[in-house]
């Protein structure tokens, strides 16, 4: 706070400082924007968030350094490795366009989602591969390599430059649109697609010319932040959680929206850093979360353009007598396990069942709720943080530990979910993974309370459940029994009116359910259970660390819904199990890890939708 | 073009909505489908599009299967269509809607340019730079039908051309109509108001729950009092 107040006096001392960090934002703004006009135009075609699209700012800028070095120094070696880089990554998107996304724009948008972070994760190993570890230092633009003195101030001259590229990209956009026969029959298919196919225009190419141009976009994006950062492995991540709030806040297909959420949030960035350097994300949460209470649309959005739809799922069913029997002597089959197997076996059941409460906490969101959760680790590790500060600073005993769990992560629920309940369909899943990100960037920078990414460490559960079968048989109670109580929830009428307003919003309100208010209480519920979830896998493993509330953690959590099948209530008991048996095994055997657990991803969202569960199911449906 | 469609059956989900459907309509004339709301007439349309899928039976365009193509290949071929919605591209201009339609030129079907289909809606002339949002519902049918000329289609596909029209604009449309047939188009459209269709359609096919229940000239359709009271009118 001090420093903050420091600051601001030195800033009204010296307005010209002001303005030199305003630049600063101002250049960050124009790469942002690249990144979100790209995500933009794409999905106001396709209806697809792609994922996958920061990963191509990341590729871009990689492929930069690399073409520059080999083109050689001098202007025409930066300036035609640019070239090769935007040129490659335009490339890159067509391949993952005909590839994967061709077959997936009929599916639910989780499917799209989940298959581009397939890809997120593909392109991780490979730029691994290709580049190795450690993080690429690119040459500076020739020509633009001096500074420009401002009002006392020495500007980068090519932050100057990065700023210019933003309204020249914006202009050359809106020509591109307003002016090409290519740019009215894409405006033609954002707004109908099949009435454009029966006119003749072969949406497919349309499609494809798009999702390059997008691709394109991003990689500029990259390419020229080269001379600004090093390329490195987590640009991709990164850039696209502040893309999903500059979208968000401009208004979803905007490209204009685009443009101004990105000056606001670069503008803020840059003040954040000088004034709250530890919670920057914070700051630009905030601006989203006052944005979407004003214009839940956005800025520069059209209401509706981002809704769920679908068709409306079968109507579930209460177990039946012979599901019953079998989850029965499954149960008694694991109150024995302790006395058949050792110790690994007993530490892996425990991650099974926690991670089965934690995906049966998602599925009450995915499932009957309908809402696409893709932050929904922000929970879990609310939980596990809950139980871990509980420890370090008031020395709670492990009971109390997994009482606060819960209650943090429910807390953590009410106040995001008051915010999501407002959003649907892409809004939510973007939504949802923005406040994940910035959970997790409090926890990984907030040093003094957290411990930062050194995490919080010798957390052991109490004496009496400290050994394997003890802690074992806890969480067996706890999982099982938080499973069953979720499972008992959606046949209650809490369930129904939460399915009821999934599938008939409006006629649900006609009938008098609050569907905002159930939709609502699904995320205290689901968060809760999540935390509980946190909070046994912090005294399992003994420690905390931000890991356990990042993105990959999220995605865990709907694969393993997924893997089981969203349509089932015991799909994300089986998901979790076959989920566990695979990342073990993988993470042992296998180096290039996220490379097969990416295409299994998108494997699994292109062709097996209906997940373990649906599959076993439809088998034995057949006559 | 001449269409010939032979004992398609098409579903939504489990529902069967056409169930051995065969017409045909020859170069130059105009063919009425005729029946109630459900009758299948709207699903006979978009099946020849290509927007619903058929699962038996064969659709053929001068002879040649279509039934494996995508809707925007069938358009390329020739086919037009004009649906019920007219669904017209409302953040777009008339101009812009135009230009989505805009297809080269395909020996054996009238080519047309903008100047000429204008001159057949001169209404739509002043609107040129008008976002499709805001025009009237008549405009919107003009600029539906516009649109789909400017791909020079050898079969007009109309969904339900009258309807929601004022009386004056419906004999517009009749006219309309009158003026593609002797351009030598075929035209192929589904019909409530009987006496629209009996003004404008040579043949007429009557539908019921998917079925061709009746056909004829338009002369003898409207002989049949039977049929017309089963099958069209609402209480005779």
């Amino acid at each position: 706070m001090d420093s903050a107040l420091a600051t601001l006096r030195l800033m009204a001392a010296e307005p010209s400082f002001a303005l030199a960090q305003a630049l600063t934002g101002l250049a960050s703004a124009s790469s942002l924007f690249l990144v979100a006009a790209g995500l933009s135009i794409v999905f106001g075609v396709t209806r697809v968030v792609n994922f996958a699209h920061g990963s191509f700012f990341m590729v871009g800028a990689y492929l930069a350094v690399t073409a520059i070095g080999w083109l050689g120094g001098g202007a025409a070696g930066f300036w035609g490795g640019v070239v090769v880089a935007v040129l490659g990554v335009g490339l890159l998107g067509v391949l993952v366009e005909v590839a994967i996304l061709r077959r997936l724009y009929a599916a639910p948008e989780l499917f799209q989602l989940l298959a581009t972070f397939g890809v997120v994760l593909v392109i991780q190993d490979g730029a691994l591969f290709l580049w190795g570890p450690e993080d690429l230092l690119g040459p500076r633009a020739p020509g633009l390599r001096g500074a420009v003195e401002i009002f006392g101030q020495r500007i980068p001259t090519y932050d100057l430059f990065l700023i210019a590229v933003g309204p020249v990209v914006l202009v050359l956009l809106w020509l591109a649109f307003r002016r090409t026969r290519w740019g009215v029959l894409v405006r033609a298919a954002t707004a109908d697609r099949e009435m454009t196919a029966a006119l003749g225009v072969d949406e497919r190419r349309l499609f494809t010319g798009v999702f390059a141009l997008g691709a394109l976009l991003a990689g500029l994006g990259g390419a020229l932040q080269v001379p600004r950062e090093t390329a490195n492995l987590h640009m991709d991540l990164n850039v696209i959680a502040e893309a999903f709030v500059v979208v968000v806040v401009g208004g979803m297909g905007s490209v204009v929206g685009a443009y101004l959420a990105a000056l606001v949030i670069g503008v803020v960035h840059a003040f954040g850093i000088l004034l709250f350097p530890k919670l920057t994300l914070v700051l630009v949460f905030l601006i989203m979360a006052v944005v979407l209470v004003i214009r839940p649309a956005g800025l520069l959005g059209e209401r509706g353009a981002a809704s769920r739809q679908g068709a409306p799922e079968a109507p579930l069913r209460p177990a039946s007598a012979r599901l019953r029997w079998t989850a029965a002597a499954l149960f008694a089959a694991l109150l024995a396990l302790p006395a058949v197997a050792g110790g690994y076996v007993l530490v892996l059941a425990v991650d099974v069942a926690i991670l089965a409460l934690f995906a049966a906490s998602l599925h009450l969101l995915l499932g009957p709720g309908g809402m696409i959760s893709f932050g929904h680790a922000a929970y879990f590790g609310i939980g596990a943080y809950g139980a871990g500060l509980a420890w370090k600073w008031l020395a709670a005993p492990m009971v109390l530990g997994l009482a606060v769990a819960p209650l943090a992560a429910g807390i953590a629920g009410a106040a995001f979910g008051w915010l999501c309940a407002r959003a649907s369909g892409v809004y939510l899943a973007m939504l949802t993974l923005a406040y994940a990100q910035i959970a997790w960037s409090v926890a990984a920078q907030w040093l003094a309370v957290t411990g930062g990414d050194n995490g919080v460490l010798g957390l052991w559960p109490a004496p009496w459940a400290a050994s394997p079968a003890a802690y074992y048989y806890l969480s067996l109670v706890l999982c099982g029994g938080g499973i069953l109580a979720l499972r008992l929830l959606v046949h209650a009428p809490f369930g129904q009116f939460l399915r009821a307003g999934r599938d008939a919003p409006r006629r649900a309100e006609a009938l008098g359910v609050a569907v905002g208010a159930q939709q609502w209480l699904a995320f205290i519920v689901a968060g809760a259970f999540a935390g509980l979830a946190g909070g046994l896998f912090a005294y399992a493993k003994g420690s905390v660390f931000p890991t356990y509330l990042a993105i990959p953690r999220s995605v865990d959590g709907l694969v393993m819904v997924l893997l089981g099948g969203v349509q089932s209530l015991s799909g994300p008991v089986v998901g979790a199990l076959a989920y566990v048996g695979l990342a073990d095994e993988l993470a042992r055997g296998v180096a290039l890890w996220r490379l097969v657990l990416g295409a299994a991803i998108i494997v699994l969202a292109v062709a097996f939708r209906r997940g373990l569960a649906g599959a076993v199911g439809d088998a034995a449906a057949r006559p | 073009m001449r269409l010939t469609v032979d004992a398609i059956d098409a579903y939504y989900g489990g529902a069967r909505a056409l169930d051995g459907v065969s017409l045909a309509a020859g170069v130059g004339e105009v063919v009425a489908l005729l029946g109630r709301n459900g009758a299948g007439k709207s699903t006979t349309l978009k099946s020849v599009m290509g927007l619903v899928a058929t699962r038996a039976g064969t659709i053929a365009l001068d002879g040649v299967a279509i039934g494996g193509l995508a809707a925007n290949a069938r358009a390329r071929m020739g086919i037009g269509y004009v649906p019920e919605e007219r669904r017209i591209f409302a953040g777009l201009t008339v101009a812009e809607n135009l230009e989505v339609g805009r297809q080269p030129p395909r020996p054996g079907a009238p080519a047309w340019t903008e100047a000429r289909i204008l001159a057949l809606f001169p209404a739509l002339a002043p609107l040129r730079h008008r976002p499709g949002e805001r025009l009237s519902g008549g405009e919107q049918q003009m600029l539906a039908i516009a649109r789909t000329l400017m791909g020079n289609p050898g079969l007009l596909l109309l969904d339900e051309p009258s309807e929601g029209l004022a009386p004056l604009l419906v004999a517009a449309m009749a006219d309309a109509v009158a003026r593609l047939k002797a351009e030598g188009l075929t035209v192929l459209l589904s019909e409530q108001n009987l006496r629209f269709a009996a003004r404008v359609a040579d043949r007429g096919y009557v539908l019921a729950r998917g079925r061709v229940v009746r056909d004829g000239t338009m002369a003898e359709l409207l002989a049949d009092r039977d049929a017309i009271g089963r099958h069209l009118s609402i209480g005779g």
